[in-house]
């Protein structure tokens, strides 16, 4: 079967092929070192020597956007890629199996869901001690609540569905039925959800770095470089330009991704 | 005599989609009046454009829908002009509207009684002392018990029937002169849809109001229409008095229709009384009750005392009204529900008792077949895997051999090479068949058919059933048919028990129970199943 891709698909794949690009071209190349302190120009304004100006310290906007990109984008994915898959199995769990299991698994997914996903992190993060892998771990953590909710949510319609029960008829066991009828057609909204995160994952970390317990300086994010731009928001503006114009473009294609993504599930999309 | 009420006139009906003037519209030139409490009814399958010409009519199209031609006039002035402003004054005023689902056309965020006044404070402004007046007059009239408690209540608290009721009430509140009536009663079992027809003809004769119905269901059509208009792929086959019409008809596809109502077997096959295949004794089944903080509400048992057979090779019919506990027996003949009390025994051994080996040969010995073909297919999985599904738990059955039987089976059900084809490529119809196909490929000895037919058009209805009926002949399974519609009963059953509130109250074979119902249940079911009168009518 032939499926038409649309040309939201294309717009979003070009923006995160763009983001992959610059992350690769980073690992070889920046205009300038990252990190190299330039102290005669600090806060210079565009010009062809810095495309986008350079922060304080006179490091290149550019370049830190660059090597920004490669944090920022590993953070984010892996911080989906933890919740989405730790949610799904859990979310999975809960909603099919039921009964007092279920119930348990709600009440701390509750628990948790009701503190503030960013206070959650933090406090992971002070246990953890600083380090990207406890990062993701922090922010993975502090969304999971709600991508199980949204599972279990969507498994619970589905496990109601008279198809769930014609695989029981038919002998199968719960395994093959969970995995084979109701993981497939619980998805789309989990893709949907797990495109977002990668968004909100950017901006909490940019609220941790902002928090002292991020990224620590002088590595680069996209989030990071936006809050230190803010004190300088009136003399040098042109410092949250970079940051700013890759956050927005790369969760604009991420976002488009999912929706072309969550349209490909659906079998009724058909050419 | 003074001129009709409604006067519609080569009405046509065209999706707005660019490529859409290449395919045939979707209501063609239909004309058709209403004259002041008169009982028309527009009769037609799933795509007959039946629906399109109410809509039209209170210009309540769907989207990606307009209307392209012909004119609607109602007490001579013409409606097709109308701005929208004017058209909301003659909606629920002069035309009142009554949908299929009560389950949703009423606001569930809404008290009945807030819905009730919405209308009667739009069109009339009446005082609110006035209003409360009225409304619980209507509801005394639609017989909702305790009116003054209603009025406060939420949609959720009431049946199917009593919503459709109350639908019923917030309609006539505003005494319109015609009714229009969508499937009003299709979601609503037999003894409910009687009851809601039967208050419907009542207050618009008391009221003067005209109807027009909208239905698949020739029963309801011969039991209570004046007139009916015949409708086949958006265009007006034969209309009439209904007598005429449904008893000599005379265009090919409503003597189809007509043909395809359920009747009772000719020469039912004498079965010799075979062993018993399934033993149902005393079985009791509970559904647990609302899970609380810390524990459960008592359980609820709505099937109590059962017996029940079912011999090798023999169809037997289960009927009640909805919440009988019919399906709930269904599935747990089949194990799907535990028992709260009592036995099942297939062939010779109990359910309960059954080791792993045991239960896996059940599961391929024993299918079921569902009510809704759009549910119980999975979307995503092609229709072979689908139909093979049983097959995959068969040790004697090797991959070859697996596609070879899916193959026949699909053949036996007339959808050969089917097998890639995804569930939403296929109509209602076609799934159902290939739920079919499902249940028989592993070559069961009992098939549990739960409403197999209700979710289908008339004349897709008997297909399906006639295919039942010569696969069930070929491989020689039992069935336990489960329906709440007598009539397919009558055609196909050998046997009967008809359950009510969780009970059987009568059991015996099928002729002698239909032509002498010992039970006053069995025979207000009778009574109140349409598609026996409209035989009758057709007969006649």
């Amino acid at each position: 079967m032939r499926r038409r891709l649309k040309p939201n698909a294309l717009v979003g794949a070009v923006l995160v092929g763009l983001l992959l690009v610059v992350v690769l071209v980073g690992f070889a190349w920046t205009p300038y070192d990252p990190i190299a302190i330039d102290l005669d120009h600090p806060l210079a304004a565009p010009s062809a020597a810095h495309w986008f100006g350079a922060d304080e310290f006179g490091r290149d906007v550019l370049s830190r956007a660059m090597l920004g990109a490669r944090i920022s984008g590993a953070i984010a994915a892996g911080v989906v890629a933890a919740a989405v898959s730790l949610g799904l199995v859990l979310g999975l769990v809960a909603g099919f199996v039921g009964g007092w299991l279920d119930r348990l698994m709600m009440i701390v997914n509750d628990t948790v869901l009701a503190f503030p996903g960013i206070l959650l992190a933090l406090a992971l993060m002070a246990v953890l001690g600083p380090s990207y892998g406890s990062l993701i771990l922090a922010l993975g953590v502090a969304y999971l609540p709600s991508i199980i909710r949204v599972v279990r949510a969507s498994v619970l319609s589905i496990r109601e569905r008279e198809f769930v029960e014609a695989s029981r008829v038919a002998g199968d066991g719960d395994l093959y039925t969970m995995l084979r009828h109701v993981l497939p057609n619980a998805l789309p909204p989990v893709v949907v959800l797990a495109t977002s995160l990668f968004g909100w994952a950017i901006l909490s970390e940019s609220a941790l770095s902002f928090l002292g317990v991020g990224v620590p300086p002088p590595a680069p994010t996209w989030g990071n470089m936006l809050s230190s731009a803010r004190p300088y928001m009136e003399r040098a503006s042109w410092l949250s330009i970079a940051p700013g114009l890759c956050i927005a473009l790369t969760l604009l294609g991420v976002n488009l991704l999912g929706d072309a993504l969550r349209d490909w599930l659906d079998p009724r999309d058909d050419a | 005599m003074t001129g009709p009420l409604l006067s519609v006139r080569n009405l046509r009906v065209e999706a707005t989609a660019p490529d859409a003037a290449d395919r045939p519209p979707l209501l063609a030139d239909l004309s058709f009046d209403v004259a002041p409490g008169e009982f028309v009814a527009i009769v037609g399958e799933s795509g007959s454009g039946k629906t399109m010409a109410a809509r039209s009519i209170l210009g309540l199209l769907p989207p990606g829908v307009r209307r392209a031609g012909g004119t609607i006039a109602l007490e001579g002035r013409e409606l097709t002009g109308l701005s929208q402003r004017d058209l909301r004054s003659v909606r629920g005023r002069h035309v009142g509207m009554v949908f299929q689902e009560p389950m949703v056309s009423l606001n569930p965020a809404l008290t009945i009684g807030k819905q009730l006044a919405e209308g009667l404070k739009l069109h009339e402004g009446l005082p609110d002392g006035e209003i409360r007046r009225r409304c619980l007059e209507m509801l005394r009239r639609v017989q909702i018990t305790d009116p003054g408690r209603c009025l406060a209540a939420y949609p959720h608290e009431f049946s199917g029937g009593m919503r459709q009721r109350i639908m019923l009430a917030s309609v006539l509140l505003l005494k319109p002169k015609l009714l229009i009536a969508d499937e009003p009663t299709t979601a609503l079992d037999t003894l409910s849809q009687r009851e809601v027809m039967e208050l419907m003809v009542e207050l618009a004769a008391q009221n003067g109001v005209a109807i027009l119905l909208i239905t698949h269901d020739l029963g309801l059509v011969a039991r209570y229409a004046q007139r009916v208009v015949v409708l086949e792929k958006g265009v007006e086959v034969e209309s009439g008095a209904t007598r005429q019409v449904l008893g000599a008809p005379a265009h090919p596809y409503t003597r189809r229709l007509v043909d395809s109502l359920p009747r009772r077997a000719e020469n039912r096959p004498q079965r010799p009384s075979a062993a018993p295949i399934l033993e149902v004794r005393q079985a009791a089944i509970d559904y647990p009750g609302k899970p609380g903080l810390f524990r459960r509400g008592a359980p609820k048992r709505v099937v109590s005392g059962v017996d029940l057979t079912v011999g090798a090779g023999e169809i037997v019919a289960v009927v009640g009204a909805s919440g009988s506990g019919k399906t709930t027996l269904g599935r747990a003949v089949l194990g799907l529900k535990p028992l709260a009390a009592g036995t099942v025994t297939f062939d010779g051994m109990e359910l309960a008792r059954m080791d792993k080996t045991q239960a896996r040969a059940f599961r391929r010995q024993a299918q079921l077949v569902f009510q809704d073909p759009f549910s119980s297919l999975d979307p995503r999985v092609r229709i072979g895997e689908t139909v093979g599904a049983a097959l995959r738990h068969d040790p004697a059955v090797s991959p070859r051999e697996r596609r070879e039987r899916v193959r026949q089976a699909l053949e036996d059900v007339s959808l050969g090479g089917f097998e890639d084809r995804l569930p939403h490529q296929m109509s209602g119809g076609q799934r159902q068949r290939v739920a079919i196909a499902r249940a028989v490929v592993s070559r069961p000895r009992l098939v549990v058919a739960d409403e197999p037919v209700s979710a289908l058009d008339m004349t897709i209805q008997l297909q399906v059933l006639t295919l039942f009926q010569r696969l069930q002949a070929q491989y020689g399974f039992a069935c336990l048919f489960i329906t709440h519609d007598l009539g397919v009963v009558e055609q196909i059953a050998d046997r009967v028990y008809v359950m009510s509130a969780g009970a059987v109250v009568e059991e015996g074979a099928t002729d002698a129970v239909f032509d002498d119902p010992r039970h006053a249940y069995t025979r207000a079911l009778l009574a109140a199943t349409p598609s026996r009168m409209a035989a009758a009518v057709s007969v006649a």
